[in-house]
């Protein structure tokens, strides 16, 4: 063991900022922070790990008793609902984890060290997707447990799980700005949920949207959620009763998915990136 | 290097909403010095930090941190410096030994040589035992000395710490002393916050003192101490006697004030080691019967006084981030 000799000073004078390798190794370094954060609290687990499971079995077996499906049991129909039901609402952990960041201290300290500022906001997209892919793990295999099954080849299935986590990526990124507009964690909480449960069951999620009233139905079949829901019902082969709605993108689910991603991103995350810069100057 | 100012602030200003929280702020601290910037809450002790470390921009004037402009090359600032804010900004939900490891990574040292450095600072800051426990179980103390060892994971030759034992039990503070008694031997130029006297006296080389945004006095603290008067010796008697005042006027500087009931008497101490010993003696010999006996140091409150003629005014005001008031509140 060797007590090291203090070195004249500034001998670890750390690297100049601004090198791609700097910023990959910042992103890492925060994204294994926000896990151990995860690690600490498993509860903050909670909405990808219990809420998963317990939406799947009570709508399945409470709600789908009374929905009919043409083509194939509620059962099937369900799961890629289920899936983008629990991943929309789960982006809220976006909000509350940055928001919790900017309220405490500890983002006063990373600005004062020479590291890429925007990797506190790519790390906590990146610890999230992790923890959305989860989500769709455990959502899957509660369905498998009983009885959902595909129809399609494996890699259907999962180009499925793929567009599913891409949106879900890309709706973190809206997440992310509210965090950075609300005054405290609990507020940030609050506002998504006000967001994002219309969002998530203003769709054909839980139920094709033919039996809402004609105007929710128009609102229902352009809702984001409800294309990437027919997206992943397409590609896993399940029953898409939107198939015959004659709307664009429940004729093109797959496009529509991609094409609302990419609008998602493309506005989002330059804003979240702007709040950023203008919640932390002074 | 030598020649320039490690740390210079040239006519900072700084206004949050309706408060001027610097009005013009001038000061500058040579390398391997220490500066004891002594103030009440709300003087613009933070603010001036703030912007010495690039947390905020200055409304007008310039600082430069180690030969830098903290505006414009903020990212040369950031390489150089190490921070321990007021409120202490550990992650909580991580262990000790992990926020170190992370500051260093962050930093870009090598996982191995972060690791490494933790080890190190967590015996040094005498964090050994709390190291694997996550820091929201941390007193205040122990938070204030893990923050404190973040700020020097890189060794940055010039730290900030913003008063760190306020709120802090003397025992704790006395422990935060010898901390910063042992990096300051490593030679890094400190630029130190504090509400207390003692605590400028004890650690700074030279101290200025801000009020109301503004710098109202500085030099060491001997010299302050002469413009304020120095320590007070106060003796109280067991019963007036007419000797005491005589027997005491060789050992103290300047008059002797002595109270309506004659029984306390008190006077400006000229030299304060070995004094209470010389002053029973004294009173002894002149058969004065002494009850108490004590060597006052001047407070903040007798400083202000003395350069303000006003007391300190201990408001509640922004000396926390503007960012909280607005945003967070």
């Amino acid at each position: 063991m060797t007590i090291a000799v203090e070195r004249p000073v500034a001998v670890d004078l750390p690297a100049p900022t601004g090198r791609l390798s700097q910023r990959w190794h910042n992103v890492v370094v925060l994204t294994r922070r926000n896990l151990v954060h995860i690690s600490r609290d498993p509860m903050q687990l909670s909405d990808v790990t219990v809420q998963p499971v317990l939406f799947t079995l009570l709508f399945i077996y409470v709600f789908g008793a009374g929905v009919p499906i043409t083509g194939g049991s509620y059962k099937d129909f369900a799961v890629a609902g289920l899936l983008i039901l629990n991943l929309t609402t789960s982006v809220i952990g976006t909000a509350v984890g940055l928001c919790t960041d900017l309220t405490t201290g500890v983002v006063d300290r990373f600005r004062t060290l020479p590291m890429w500022r925007p990797s506190i906001l790519v790390g906590r997209s990146a610890s999230d997707i992790m923890s959305a892919t989860l989500c769709a793990v455990i959502v899957a295999l509660t369905g498998l447990a009983i009885g959902w099954r595909t129809s399609t080849s494996l890699l259907s299935v999962v180009a499925g799980f793929g567009l599913a986590l891409l949106f879900s990526y890309a709706l973190s990124w809206g997440s992310a700005c509210l965090g950075m507009v609300s005054k405290g964690p609990e507020s940030a909480q609050s506002l998504g949920l006000i967001i994002l449960f219309p969002l998530a069951f203003v769709s054909n999620a839980l139920v094709p949207t033919a039996h809402m009233p004609t105007w929710l139905q128009y609102i229902a079949d352009w809702n984001p959620v409800s294309a990437v829901t027919s997206a992943v019902r397409q590609l896993w082969g399940n029953p898409n009763p939107a198939a015959t709605i004659h709307v664009w993108p429940m004729q093109h689910p797959v496009w529509a998915t991609l094409a609302w991603s990419a609008v998602l991103l493309a506005i989002f995350a330059p804003l979240a990136a702007r709040l950023f810069r203008s919640r932390t100057t002074e | 290097m030598t020649d320039t100012p490690m740390i210079q602030a040239q006519g900072l200003t700084k206004r949050y909403g309706d408060t001027q929280a610097l009005a013009g702020v001038d000061f500058s601290v040579p390398a391997g010095a220490i500066l004891g910037v002594l103030g009440p809450n709300g003087a613009g002790k933070t603010t001036a930090v703030r912007i010495l470390t690039t947390l905020a921009r200055p409304d007008s004037g310039t600082a430069r941190v180690a030969g830098y402009d903290v505006v414009t090359e903020a990212d040369e600032v950031r390489r150089r410096i190490g921070v321990a804010a007021q409120d202490a900004t550990v992650d909580e939900a991580l262990t000790g030994r992990q926020n170190l490891v992370m500051i260093g990574e962050l930093s870009l040292l090598p996982r191995r040589r972060s690791m490494a450095r933790a080890t190190e600072l967590l015996e040094r800051f005498d964090l050994v035992d709390a190291a694997d426990r996550v820091a929201k179980g941390y007193s205040g103390g122990m938070r204030r000395r893990l923050d404190l060892a973040a700020s020097v994971v890189t060794r940055p030759p010039v730290l900030f710490l913003d008063e760190p034992t306020t709120g802090l039990d003397p025992t704790s503070r006395n422990r935060m002393w010898d901390v910063i008694r042992e990096l300051v031997a490593d030679g890094v130029t400190l630029l130190l916050t504090t509400q207390y006297l003692e605590e400028a006296d004890t650690l700074a080389d030279s101290i200025v003192v801000v009020d109301h945004g503004r710098v109202i006095a500085e030099g060491t603290a001997a010299e302050l101490k002469t413009a304020i008067g120095g320590a007070r010796l106060e003796v109280t008697l067991s019963a007036a006697h007419s000797a005491a005042g005589g027997a005491l006027s060789p050992l103290v500087a300047g008059e002797i004030t002595t109270s309506a009931d004659g029984r306390r008497l008190s006077a400006a101490v000229r030299e304060a080691s070995g004094l209470t010993t010389a002053v029973v003696r004294a009173l002894d010999l002149a058969g004065v019967a002494v009850d108490d006996l004590e060597i006052r140091q001047p407070s903040l409150d007798d400083v202000f006084f003395a350069l303000t003629g006003h007391p300190t005014e201990q408001e509640a005001e922004p000396e926390t981030s503007p960012e909280l008031e607005g945003a967070s509140r």
